[in-house]
């Protein structure tokens, strides 16, 4: 609310303010309406169009490429049919799950530990420990790819989802302890020292106290870890040559350079891949909106 | 009493030594060492096919990659594209997110919601939002072209992400745009706004309101207010937008890689690092470009954090 102008300025003068305050309210308001309504849609009609698209028949996309509903009577499932089961997207949605739950609970694993010592426990290096953690964080995926190729080529390791998992650990794992350690630091210690004096050993005070304590940020953690290995596709696509074993990203490229023209199979596969990780998102916004205001999607 | 202290840090070193290992080792090998490895690739001549070989560990160093990657013709080119693509992308991504952000700011109904459909384009897996672009865009088939045809916009589809230049009439003047450069500038700012966003609403909601029912009890308009409270409060804010955007989007690879391939005049220094390794299998003078980007990175930062400095002062 606006407070009214103080007294002792001449009446002409608060009445202009007044009156450049109202129609500057009013432009801004509708300035308002209508910029949010604008941004929705630019934001959101990609995600139309992908899901409108994968509904339509191949003819449909041919022949009325600027109609932009959807005839309701003439829903068409074939592209999923097709996608899933002739283009073994099936066997992706899999992959794509063992890959990203591995990754998130070997990230939550490794991380809990690393990040609990750090914290807790003294050692020398400690801070430099916290620096590196950062700097690594730095590094683009193409500068790791080259080196990383070489390697795996050289000793037969490419093509393993097994070996995927371990480069994405790689990936989630700095952030992963830095935003772990921000957390473990804020926990109260004399709940842990009264664990401690009563018999409990690190690890019972890490399972039964710290770990309880921290629920929220293991949920960013996880939330994060999850949607940088659903999501990544440079490595997937650089380590993995077995059809059988595409991720789902890298099972989209793959179609979308079999099929030039069935754009709805591309469309109903991108779906495949889109949705998990928006249903994921919309379920959990708080945790992973955190997540990315502590900096952690690297994007 | 001295020496059960000393056990127990003793015990406290070693059991922080263990808990700290796998995450360390894991870490050291699949990042801190193939980033070394890149500068000992960088100096050998190293081609693909030489992966069977043992030439790999030979010290046989030399400067060849470096010097056939700055001697390339196209090479500069290749780095103006970069600077174009990471000033251009970094700061409409920080321009649209602070449109978002002060179009969101005040209280209204399903608040909540709108701001986490604001966000899902940085949510969303990198290759179904490229190929809906793609297909949205695309000259035969793509709905923008259409319907800009069936409204007389437009007599010919444009070729967003296919073609080099655009010739458009303005001011009296025909401009010739990089057309698939913009494209790809475009998407950058589309799929990159909400990170800007989310910290800049963060920001907007820490300033204090009493500042502004002070600005306005003495007569400054709502646009004063924003150009002389709200925007020096962000300034901070925006210039570390700037620094994280900027190395992000230098490093950036997928988003033009699945757009455009790097065709058109959009091949930045990191599709030229694939080109180099995986194209001509050269995957010394990749590893040399890779090492180029790192400098440039690295002056970015040194300059960057110079003027921070100067600022501070």
């Amino acid at each position: 609310m606006l407070e009214k102008p103080k007294r002792g300025v001449s009446s002409v003068k608060s009445s202009h303010f007044r009156r450049r305050e109202r129609i500057e309210k009013g432009v801004l308001r509708i300035v308002r309406i209508t910029g949010t309504l604008g941004f929705l849609v630019l934001v959101l009609f990609p995600f139309y169009w992908m899901m409108v698209s994968s509904f339509k028949p191949l003819e449909e996309i041919m022949f009325h490429p600027a109609n932009l509903g959807l005839d309701l009577h003439r829903i068409d499932f074939s592209a999923y049919r097709e996608v899933l089961f002739e283009h073994g997207f099936a066997e992706y949605i899999l992959n794509s799950a063992y890959v990203s739950l591995a990754t998130v609970v070997l990230c939550l694993g490794l991380a809990i530990a690393g990040a609990y010592a750090a914290t807790r426990l003294q050692f020398r290096g400690r801070s430099f420990m916290s620096y590196g953690i950062l700097v690594i964080y730095m590094f683009p995926a193409i500068v790791l790819v080259v080196p990383l190729y070489v390697i795996f080529a050289k000793f037969g390791l490419r093509d393993s989802l097994h070996v995927l998992v371990l480069v994405y650990l790689a990936q989630t794992l700095p952030v992963a302890l830095y935003m772990l350690r921000s957390y473990f630091r804020n926990l109260p210690l004399e709940l842990e020292y009264a664990g401690l004096t009563d018999g409990c050993t690190r690890w019972g005070v890490i399972w039964r106290i710290v770990l309880p304590l921290s629920a929220p940020a293991l949920a960013t953690v996880a939330l994060y870890a999850f949607m940088m290995a659903w999501n990544e596709f440079l490595f997937a696509f650089m380590f993995l040559d077995t059809p059988e074993k595409f991720t789902l990203s890298r099972g989209v490229v793959q179609l979308s350079e079999s099929v030039h023209l069935s754009k709805q199979l591309v469309m109903a596969a991108s779906v495949l891949v889109t949705l998990p990780i928006l249903l994921l998102f919309l379920l959990f916004e708080r945790h992973l909106v955190r997540g990315l205001t502590a900096g952690a999607v690297k994007g | 009493m001295r020496t059960a202290t000393h056990r127990l840090l003793e015990r406290e070193r070693r059991l922080a030594f263990w808990m700290l290992l796998p995450a360390f080792a894991v870490v050291a090998a699949l990042v801190a060492f193939p980033v070394v490895w890149n500068f000992w690739l960088s100096l050998k001549p190293v081609l693909l096919a030489d992966l069977r070989g043992r030439s790999l560990f030979e010290f046989n160093l030399t400067l060849a990659n470096f010097r056939q990657v700055l001697s390339d013709p196209g090479f500069g080119s290749v780095l103006l594209t970069t600077l174009v693509y990471t000033v251009g992308g970094s700061a409409l991504s920080i321009l649209l997110g602070l449109a978002a952000a002060l179009l969101v700011r005040e209280e209204f109904p399903g608040r909540a919601f709108v701001r986490g459909l604001l966000i899902s384009p940085y949510i969303a897996p990198v290759v179904a939002v490229t190929f809906t672009w793609s297909f949205i865009l695309d000259p035969q088939l793509g709905v923008v072209n259409w319907l800009a045809l069936e409204q007389g916009l437009i007599r010919a589809p444009i070729p967003f992400l296919t073609g080099h230049w655009i010739e458009v009439a303005g001011w009296g003047e025909t401009w010739r745009l990089p057309l698939a450069l913009l494209a790809v500038i475009f998407f950058e700012g589309w799929r990159y706004f909400p990170f800007a966003f989310l910290f800049i609403l963060a920001r907007l909601q820490g300033i204090p309101e009493e500042i502004y029912h002070a600005a306005a009890v003495d007569g400054a308009s709502p646009v004063q207010r924003f150009i002389h409270i709200t925007l020096p409060q962000l300034a901070t804010v925006l210039a570390t937008l700037f620094l994280f955007r900027f190395i992000w989007t230098i490093n950036k690879f997928d988003d033009i890689f699945l757009l455009t391939r790097g065709q058109a005049g959009t091949e930045v220094i990191t599709l030229r690092i694939y080109d180099y390794a995986f194209g001509e299998f050269n995957i010394g003078a990749g590893s040399a470009a890779a090492v180029i980007l790192f400098g440039i990175l690295s002056a970015f930062l040194t300059v960057y954090f110079c003027w921070i400095l100067r600022e501070a002062e």
